[in-house]
């Protein structure tokens, strides 16, 4: 029996639409859950006050603080890097082996578990280089781990910078070097930020590098020789030791809502980006 | 004025690339370095294919982690791979781009969430009902699966539509002219067309599941254990590294390493053999 | 433009360093076991209220962490809950500070209330797989243990004696993951330390003795295992002085307040 392909047709749109609304439904089912038992518990002192009785009472403070810091040591190493590469990736060589082999390397790094990342950050940033547990070790560990992201989407902006810029540069009379400054990298810009801030939304959430080079100390850092406590590891630590249920769904809701809007403004400038290339 | 000569800023850019590189290597020189020892003394063979795992006892057998990664990624990709699929299908090739560009964006602020929040959810949310109506400790391979296949979704999702997008218009113009219907189109032209870059989705997402740590944690129970059924509680290979480093001392703590190294060798081979895949489908445009 | 995002990313690296000049005081670091960590927090809260030259972290990481990073330098305090040290301990000057119970503990739905040690060792073991054969009702046992290595588990195993963890028990990395797992599953049995027992679990009898502070410090309860701090060499200035506070009647009390139990 042959059936007929309207049937067929009508049968995939049904299957596919279905796995697509299934898709869509979970992630809206996750961000409520967490949202409609976090967002109570979430208020001025909760965000600005110091923790007591190890995160049973009083707010995420110091968690706050460290989640900003890491981060933001992170960017600081990798952002330079990282552009960096993708510029001589994609403006001072041809492809060959040499490129090859650091793109291969790219690639891999990207691929790496975060538990990888956080042995190595414990062995060399903790152990071997003396940091002990430390926002300098935790935010080098994430450099690392955050890099290949950020050489990639730079090297995607970079390249959709159209040819002609280039030549227009070149015929002017300007270096390799001053095109890149004065022409390329303000052109690609918005899509290097881009990369950046999902970088951001990465070293955010994560957990299981951080808690091995970061530590889990619940006071506020006052160098980057200190060890801090971001939201992920202090959402864990809640939820898993059953410290409080109430101020778990806190630091996730809060946690939630910072990487959606690192995550939507990486959005919003990618868009501007292309609309206004268009 | 020049401060830097044109050539100097070459040199230096070409020094900043190889970070990408010399941290790849520092990380494999490190693991393995504090891993390869232990496997040499141990034995190759003990240390894969014996899943006596017992530390205390000086006995250390990770097969039944490494079947347990297998079954635990296996699981997730039945989970994630066809929805993943068939929703970056209709998503690319059914609805109109407008709501594409809208709900693309929406499904990548998945891969946002922290993989902590997913793992919580899975004890609170899914273990319970897995208990209740299956029976088990709830905590098991079954969890675990749905978990990072809800995980991989994104990765899956985004990557395969970046691929789908790719395959010119024409393709598909041609087939709908001569009367075929959009799933035939999808069928007989743009599944072969874009099917590397799926399959280098799939690799990716594979990736992501294997080393998915935090997440497998708290929902998988555990057990050293070589799963019987989908209820059984099972370690990975992940979650065996982060649950017993903090109390490792010595010979544990080298095997907990040497578990890394045989991590980072499977994530290094699934690497390249995506990355292959991908070069392919940038060769083919 | 990108000259600005340069000298942006300049001035906040040196921000960042400049952050790290600016220490003066005292600082000592704690590392170890879990099941000490809050109350060395509390310890470590109250000393600091009179000593304010002195910055305490405390830093969890467990038993053989404490054991290491004392060793290493990594931390100027390592805690440890072991019975019996290991031989990488042997330098460190081991001071007990307390003692703590180890309560075997069920869902507040399970019936039993008393086990025997040998059935404890058997429900560990595997070889008693069902609650009733221990006068509970006709539902198969859940085991939930730690993982290898913690202090607790050595401990429990080597207070019970000839346990061979049966392969299927569920592995938890901390005493209050364990209390959550048997919290949520009614036919699960585990173990925690004595002073984390709450109303969301039930701590059995052992041989019919109760695990309370009481019976404990009389020496009936048999679980106990000591709690340990260890400083690498001669204990000296500040480190000296915390410990010592430790020790002292303030600071015992606090360990008793908090459910642990005084070291003598």
């Amino acid at each position: 029996m042959r059936i007929h392909p309207r049937y067929i047709q009508r049968g995939a749109v049904a299957i596919l639409g279905s796995a697509t609304l299934l898709t869509i439904l979970i992630l809206i089912f996750i961000i409520f859950f967490v949202l409609e038992k976090g967002l109570p518990v979430i208020s001025l002192h909760f965000l600005t006050d110091n923790p007591e009785d190890m995160g049973k009472a009083g707010g995420i403070f110091p968690t706050l603080i460290g989640t900003i810091l890491l981060p933001l040591l992170a960017l600081i190493i990798a952002s330079p890097l990282g552009i960096f590469t993708s510029v001589y990736l994609s403006e001072f060589t041809k492809e060959n082996n040499v490129t090859k082999i650091i793109r291969f390397g790219t690639d891999c790094l990207a691929g790496i578990p975060s538990i990888i990342f956080g042995l190595f950050g414990y062995i060399f940033f903790v152990v071997t280089l003396g940091f002990g547990w430390s926002i300098l070790s935790g935010g080098l560990t994430l450099a690392v781990m955050v890099l290949p992201t950020i050489i990639r989407t730079s090297e995607e902006a970079i390249r959709a910078v159209p040819k002609s810029y280039r030549e227009v540069s070149f015929s002017l009379g300007a270096s390799r070097w001053q095109t890149v400054k004065k022409v390329i990298l303000p052109n690609a810009l918005p899509g290097i930020v881009t990369g950046v801030m999902l970088s951001i939304g990465r070293s955010i959430g994560e957990t299981a590098a951080v808690i091995f080079t970061a530590g889990s100390s619940l006071r506020i850092p006052t160098s980057v020789f200190d060890s801090t406590r971001t939201m992920a590891v202090h959402f864990y630590i809640l939820a898993r030791e059953g410290i409080s249920a109430e101020n778990a769904y806190g630091t996730a809701a809060t946690l939630i809502i910072a990487v959606l809007l690192v995550n939507l403004s990486a959005y919003w400038l990618m868009n501007r980006f292309i609309a206004k290339r268009n | 004025m020049k401060l830097i000569s044109e050539k100097g800023v070459q040199r230096i850019l070409m020094l900043t690339a190889f970070s990408a590189i010399s941290a790849l290597l520092l990380i494999a020189l490190f693991i393995l370095s504090e891993g390869l020892p232990f496997i040499f003394k141990y034995g190759l063979k003990d240390f894969l294919f014996s899943s006596e795992w017992q530390p205390n006892l000086g006995k250390f057998g990770i097969f039944a982690m490494i079947v347990a990664s297998l079954w635990v990624t296996f699981g997730a990709m039945i989970v994630g791979a066809p929805l993943g699929v068939a929703c970056a299908f209709f998503l690319s090739e059914y609805v109109p781009r407008y709501i594409m560009r809208i709900i693309k964006p929406t499904i990548e602020l998945l891969a946002a969430i922290p993989s902590v929040v997913y793992g919580f959810i899975g004890v609170m949310v899914l273990a319970p009902i897995i208990r209740d109506n299956f029976g088990g400790p709830g905590l098991s391979l079954l969890s675990a699966s749905i978990i990072l296949g809800i995980m991989i979704l994104p990765t899956i999702i985004s990557i395969s539509i970046d691929s789908i997008l790719a395959v010119p218009q024409s393709y598909r113009e041609g087939s709908l002219a001569l009367g075929a219907t959009i799933w035939q189109t999808i069928t007989m032209v743009t599944i072969k067309a874009s099917k590397s870059g799926i399959i280098a989705s799939i690799i990716l997402g594979l990736g992501r599941a294997i080393g998915e740590t935090m997440a497998v944690i708290m929902v998988a129970g555990n057990s050293v254990n070589i799963p019987h059924s989908a209820l059984d509680s099972v370690r990975t290979l992940t979650a065996n590294i982060a649950l017993e480093m903090s109390y490792a001392t010595g010979l544990h703590r080298q095997a907990l390493f040497a578990t890394g190294v045989v991590l980072f060798v499977v994530i290094i081979i699934l690497n390249s053999i995506a990355s292959v895949a991908i070069r392919k489908r940038m060769v083919k445009k | 433009m990108a000259k600005r995002f340069l000298l942006i990313v300049t001035t906040l690296s040196l921000v960042a360093i400049m952050m790290g000049c600016g220490k003066g005081k005292a600082s000592i670091t704690m590392a170890g076991s879990t099941a000490f960590q809050p109350f060395a927090e509390k310890l470590a809260d109250q000393y600091m209220i009179t000593h304010n030259n002195v910055i305490i972290t405390v830093q969890g990481g467990g038993s053989a962490v404490g054991i290491q990073s004392a060793n290493s330098g990594a931390a100027q305090i390592g805690m440890a809950d072991l019975v019996i040290l290991p031989q990488e301990a042997k330098d460190l000057t081991a001071t007990i500070v307390a003692k703590d119970g180890i309560a075997v503990v069920v869902n507040p739905q399970n019936k039993v209330a008393n086990l025997t040690s040998d059935q404890v060792r058997d429900i560990f073991n595997g070889k008693i797989a069902n609650w009733k054969e221990v006068g509970g009702g006709d539902i198969p046992i859940t085991v939930v243990s730690r993982e290898a290595g913690s202090g607790t588990r050595s401990s429990f195993e080597q207070i019970i004696s000839g346990i061979n963890l049966k392969k299927d028990a569920l592995i938890q990395d901390s005493n209050g993951t364990i209390r959550e797992t048997i919290a949520n599953d009614a036919n699960s049995i585990g173990y925690v330390s004595h002073g984390l027992v709450n109303e969301k679990i039930k701590p059995l009898k052992i041989d019919n003795q109760d695990c309370t502070s009481d019976e404990i410090i009389k020496g009936n309860y048999k679980l106990v295992r000591p709690i340990f701090l260890l400083v690498k060499g001669n204990m000296e200035g500040e480190i000296k002085n915390f410990i010592g506070f430790v020790l002292s009647e303030e600071g015992q009390k606090i360990i008793q307040a908090q459910g642990l139990l005084p070291a003598k």
